[in-house]
């Protein structure tokens, strides 16, 4: 009886990814860390602005995940995010047609964005982190130009402001159950549909994949239209937040959201990776956020931790075979 | 004997085509630029183009590899924030500090090397996170924009030579001279475009690729450090601007890809990311002769950028099997 209760526990805890069990370690860790400075580390009221908090890189990293999985990266994520943004609001002028178009035209236009990468990396097989970048820059120069060079003077709507702030369930902030639904679909469309099969097998070999019938390319493409989807989505949220967007307002996410990815497991090569990881990698970046900001760790400081821990995690997990 | 110079031509198409691209970029510049072809105007396109051909040499030489530095640019900020504390003084302070500084961006580009070779890591990644990192300790040096430079010096290679050539371009001629010609004429040179065209072949040959790519990191962060220098000689400030080391490390892949090498390794010379840098820098330029809004120039540099990187989808019209889009 004890026997297959240990089988049992040991084929439970091989299934386990261990970068994802040292993500949610680091995690308790960090919060036991941080509640020697204050008890109010472990209170409901903190984890769950943490949670909140967490909640707009949890989807901007969503999309991430779905490009790192195809053993692709997505660098355009800064302007995608600050599209997003700033196109709901500026939408949100036009009257009350545009107030109600205001979250799908931002979500829209980041998934034009995600459209040219996609067919870039898919179709002309550009390398997706210089047609990232070439797109980044485009998106950056239409905004400069739109805006014509100032701070955009729109707000957000009342809708987005609801999604970001609000909470319909007493207690649980609108954000997290945002994230929570985006993570469900996620979780199915990686698990159980034919197109997360196909991500990863992508992921792991592309030309076995094609072999076997996957039409990769439209795969690819699909994945970055969602990606950028989902960071706009992340900027449409954010511009809720602060309730006006900003022009730099996506700059602090790549960072975040592929150490976030990485952090919680999923190969930078691609083809291995679970939603699970994800939350952790998200999780743990945003407590190590709050911790920093609460010791009142400079800007520099924050940078230079940032490094060190992506090098250190990919050191452990990252590695690519060595040449024979 | 008779096949040779075919060979030459061959190897150095893209360098031979970044240089024409940029002769008559700078000829349109020059022909509707007010003041014409003097040497001031020279001077001063030379001066905005020198930091990006720093930069973008750098890039070039790990491209090359088939690997890509995306801290460039932060190095870039940091050792012009370095710069602006250490070079300063005396003569000989000067010079100690100028060492100093060069020597910080070997280190930096030493450090990604070994990340990436011996860590075995992939450079896109490896390189954003230290890139976090140098500009980490570049806002730590410099949290706020200020401090100086010898400005004798400075003033010195920002200024002519015998009142006709610029002495930044002398400067980007004698870092061709002492850096790239030696490594790409050595065997680790050689070894750099193995790596670059064929590693596991190269590896099997004995030839010594880690050592090679190692090299390309660490010259690499040695000449984005000079670029850092002048750049601090410009504006006698250091200033850890995030922005800044972006776009130059954004438009040192796009003076790459422009100058002849490909992102896939093994091709193109640091030469011909000089001329891609200084085209791009004239490209930008072209829009201010014209007469239009500054506000497009953004834009107008993102497209260029983009259009640059598609033209490497026309290699895709020569494959002969399918299989061979999946590398």
């Amino acid at each position: 009886m004890s026997e297959t209760a240990n089988l049992v526990g040991t084929r439970w805890l091989r299934r386990v990814d261990p970068a994802v069990a040292t993500a949610f370690a680091c995690i308790i860790l960090l919060l036991a860390f941080g509640s020697l400075y204050s008890t109010n580390f472990l209170s409901p009221e903190y984890l769950l602005q943490q949670l909140k908090v967490a909640s707009f890189l949890g989807v901007i990293a969503t999309g991430m995940m779905l490009v790192i999985l195809l053993g692709q990266i997505d660098l355009s994520v800064p302007w995608a995010v600050a599209v997003g943004g700033m196109m709901a609001c500026a939408a949100a002028a036009y009257g009350t047609v545009g107030v109600y178009l205001a979250i799908p035209f931002g979500v829209a236009c980041g998934a034009a964005i995600g459209l040219v990468n996609g067919i870039g990396v898919a179709y002309l097989r550009i390398p997706s982190m210089i047609i990232t970048l070439a797109t980044n820059a485009v998106a950056q120069g239409l905004m400069v130009v739109y805006t014509g060079g100032f701070s955009p003077r729109d707000s957000a709507t009342a809708a987005m402001r609801f999604l970001a702030t609000g909470s319909l369930l007493p207690g649980i902030p609108n954000a997290v159950v945002i994230w929570a639904l985006i993570g469900f679909a996620a979780v199915f469309l990686l698990t159980r549909t034919t197109f997360g099969r196909s991500v990863y097998a992508i992921g792991n070999r592309e030309r076995a994949a094609y072999l076997s019938g996957i039409d990769t390319r439209r795969i690819v493409m699909v994945a970055f239209i969602l990606s950028g989807a989902l960071s706009a989505f992340g900027g449409v949220l954010l511009a809720g937040y602060a309730s006006k967007a900003a022009q730099a307002m996506g700059d602090a996410y790549l960072l975040p959201a592929i150490a976030a990815v990485v952090l919680g497991g999923t190969s930078i090569l691609g083809g291995r990776g679970s939603y699970l990881g994800t939350i952790a990698g998200v999780i743990l970046i945003t407590v190590l956020q709050s911790i920093l900001s609460v010791m009142q760790m400079p800007e520099a400081g924050r940078q230079v931790i940032y490094g060190i821990l992506i090098v250190a995690m990919l050191l452990l997990y990252g590695r690519t075979p060595a040449l024979r | 004997m008779t096949g040779d110079w075919r060979y030459r031509l061959a190897r150095n198409r893209g360098t031979l085509l970044a240089f024409g691209i940029f002769l008559a970029m700078f000829t349109i510049y020059v022909l509707n630029h007010p003041a014409g072809f003097t040497a001031n105007v020279v001077q001063t396109a030379t001066n905005k183009g020198v930091l990006l051909a720093f930069v973008a040499m750098a890039q070039a030489l790990v491209v090359i590899t088939a690997g890509i530095d995306l801290s460039v640019g932060m190095i870039f900020i940091l050792t012009n924030c370095l710069a602006s504390w250490i070079v300063v003084g005396t003569p000989l302070q000067t010079a100690l500090g100028v060492a100093g500084v060069l020597a910080a961006g070997l280190a930096c580009g030493a450090l990604n090397g070994a990340i990436v070779i011996y860590g075995r890591l992939q450079p896109i990644v490896a390189t954003i996170a230290t890139g976090a990192i140098y500009f980490g300790i570049a806002l730590w040096l410099r949290p706020y924009p200020g401090g100086s430079v010898n400005e004798g010096l400075a003033d010195a290679l920002t200024g002519k030579l015998f009142g006709i050539v610029p002495a930044s371009l002398a400067v980007l001629a004698g870092a061709v001279l002492i850096v790239w010609a030696p490594f790409s004429r050595s065997v680790l040179g050689r070894a750099a475009y193995a790596a670059g065209s064929a590693e596991p072949a190269g590896y099997m040959s004995g030839i010594p690729i880690r050592p090679a790519k190692f090299m390309a990191y660490a010259l690499g962060g040695l000449l984005a450090s000079i670029g850092g220098l002048f750049l601090t000689f410009f504006t006698y400030t250091g200033e850890a601007a995030f922005a800044s080391g972006n776009a130059y490390t954004l438009f040192s892949i796009a003076a790459v890809v422009l100058g002849g090498v490909s992102l896939y390794g093994g091709t193109g010379s640091g030469v011909g990311a000089i001329f891609g840098a200084l085209a791009f820098r004239t490209i930008g330029d072209l829009l201010f002769v014209f007469d239009l809004d500054p506000l497009w120039q953004p834009l107008f540099q993102g497209v260029v950028l983009l259009v640059a990187v598609s033209l490497g989808a026309f290699g895709l019209l020569r494959v002969r099997s399918r299989l061979e889009w999946f590398r």
